[in-house]
């Protein structure tokens, strides 16, 4: 019944004047499963997000979270989320373990709960040493991770973390998706949002795409990855004028139809297992002159572009 | 645990967070604490010489509205405090979290009264210090420092309610200055009135600062120096005073937690 489902969300739209900032979200979250929205700036993840944590209200649809509607209910939400996003941060003026320390004991924690509870979880993210450091003078890194901290502090049931790795190193952002992978492997349903479809794939049961408010595309992330192509070939031309040539040249190890070309770039989805020697015989078979070959994963741009290209020109 | 004590506790918390705000930035405090004391020097020994009072010594005189005085501007570290928290993150996380909403506004002007409270013990010793006395019994004394306090909360919740009403914190600086200025200065808190032109004299007259600094100096047993045909709320200035000072908590503290919801809905 309800109480499988992490997260649900039915026809729930947001309309600021008369902008919709997110329209007809239909969600389905298993307990203890990830789901990720995957979105660039302004595609609704963050107004998403807000709406589930009761920091907003929705224009349409309803919500429930851990089995309570978050319009009817919310104070009985509120005890069962922990939050950490753009907005919701913690205090700059105030110690790490202060913070968490408030957040305890703001979530009905005792005193000697809260403050024990505040150190584990310091411990935990590596920030021992900096526990008595205001917030405001610790590095960027450290900072996002007070906040996850901060709203893992009532061990919550669910989760739900808006661009949580933004502006982290790459060994940050490992670290802090062990710790995530740790909690839902003991039943916590998480929730994130993030610009990077590495992180969604990395870390998601269940990706949904939004753009300008609207779901774009969801599933598993084999299932979009295999929409999309996994990876792309960038060729930069001597020649612009040689781009559809060297289309046609490439067509054997696309993966998709799908290029592009923006300035002297072709970009096209590679297929599997293709060895750059091959492309490079291809395009000299062809006669044309390439500067550069860089072969890459697809970025949330190329899966942007794949996904709205097909959606306007219809297979 | 039930609503109220609840909210009690989450209170605490909150105010303990503002303070905490306080010791790690104490220059909020100068506003409060260095400045008032400053005034008190300065009007004691630079412009008290030149201020004739009558039936009593103007040191004495002076006290009652130095104290009024930085009540009112009171309402300045309130209003950027919470102006600039508005414009931070924490109070969104903060609303995430299964505590009273009305703790956050509440713990903030407990915090913020403690300032209040420790400005009147730091202008009570330069008082002191000066020369002022009280020369009423204890209670009038005591009666004296609650309307204060009272009056110090009521400021508070003013500063709070320009603070949410504003959209940045140098807003703040600006409505205070401007209103809080004219208000203390025009006003029996440093001469007597009588020598004002006739429409200054009236303003000063009708206005609660007036009454407030009246009350105190009532209340301390100071010489109060007002004209003989003063009106009816300067001639009962600790009723009055009371009066005023209901009348601002109940008016500013539903409005501040109004107009909190009105700011934080979306």
């Amino acid at each position: 019944m309800t109480t499988e489902l992490g997260i649900t969300t039915s026809g729930l739209g947001k309309r600021f004047g008369d902008f919709w900032a997110l329209r007809d979200l239909d969600l389905a979250v298993p307990k203890g499963s990830v789901l990720g929205l995957l979105g660039h700036n302004g595609a609704g993840k963050t107004t998403a997000v807000r709406i589930l944590t009761t920091l907003s209200e929705p224009t349409t649809g309803t919500a429930t979270v851990a089995g309570h509607d978050v319009a009817t209910d919310a104070a009985a939400v509120r005890t069962k989320i922990g939050v950490t996003g753009q907005g919701a941060t913690v205090d700059g003026l105030l110690t790490a373990r202060a913070n968490l320390v408030m957040i305890g004991r703001l979530s009905r924690l005792s005193p000697a709960q809260a403050k024990v509870r505040a150190d584990e979880l310091l411990e935990r993210v590596g920030l021992s040493e900096f526990a008595d450091r205001r917030v405001d003078r610790l590095s960027g890194g450290m900072r996002r991770r007070v906040d996850l901290a901060a709203s893992l502090v009532a061990d919550p049931p669910v989760l739900m973390l808006d661009e949580p790795t933004t502006g982290l190193d790459p060994a940050s952002r490992q670290d802090l998706w062990n710790l995530l992978r740790e909690h839902v492997a003991r039943g916590m349903t998480l929730l994130l949002t993030t610009q990077y479809l590495e992180e969604a794939d990395q870390l998601a049961d269940q990706i949904v795409v939004l753009d300008h408010g609207r779901v774009i595309a969801s599933g598993t992330p084999a299932e979009l990855k295999s929409r999309v192509g996994g990876e792309r070939l960038d060729v930069t031309l001597a020649d612009p004028a040689d781009a559809d040539a060297a289309r046609v040249a490439l067509a054997p190890h696309a993966e998709s139809d799908d290029a592009r070309v923006d300035g002297a770039v072709l970009t096209i989805a590679l297929r599997p297992g293709t060895r750059l020697i091959e492309l490079v015989r291809e395009l000299d078979h062809a006669q044309i002159e390439a500067v550069d070959l860089h072969r890459r994963e697809a970025t949330l741009d190329d899966v942007f572009l794949t996904l709205t290209r097909k959606e306007m020109v219809p297979a | 645990m039930s609503a109220s004590t609840t909210l009690a506790a989450d209170t605490m918390v909150l105010a303990r967070r503002n303070l905490e705000h306080i010791r790690q930035i104490p220059e909020k405090l100068l506003d409060v604490t260095l400045q008032p004391v400053m005034f008190t020097l300065l009007f004691a020994y630079v412009f008290g010489g030149a201020i004739g009072v009558a039936g009593g010594n103007y040191h004495e005189y002076l006290v009652g509205g130095i104290l009024v005085q930085t009540l009112a501007f009171g309402v300045m570290g309130p209003g950027v405090s919470i102006a600039t928290d508005l414009a931070e993150g924490v109070v969104d996380r903060l609303r995430t979290l299964p505590m009273n909403r009305a703790a956050y506004l509440l713990g903030h002007a407990a915090a913020e009264w403690v300032g209040t409270i420790l400005a009147l013990i730091v202008l009570s010793i330069s008082g002191l210090v000066v020369g002022w006395r009280i020369h009423a019994g204890i209670l009038d004394a005591l009666a004296g420092y609650a309307l204060l306090a009272a009056f110090g909360l009521a400021m508070v919740w003013l500063g709070t309610l320009i603070g949410l009403s504003v959209r940045s914190a140098d807003a703040v600086q600006g409505i205070a200055f401007g209103v809080i200025f004219p208000i203390t200065f025009v006003s029996t808190a440093f001469v007597p009135i009588d020598g004002m032109p006739a429409v200054l004299k009236t303003f000063a007259e009708w206005n609660p600062v007036s009454t407030m600094v009246t009350a105190t100096r009532t209340l301390f047993g100071n010489p109060v120096s007002l004209p003989a045909d003063a009106p009816w709320p300067l001639q009962h200035p600790v009723l009055t005073g009371a009066l005023w000072t209901a009348g601002i908590l109940a008016v500013a503290v539903p409005l501040c937690l109004r107009k909190f919801r009105a700011r934080t809905a979306d």
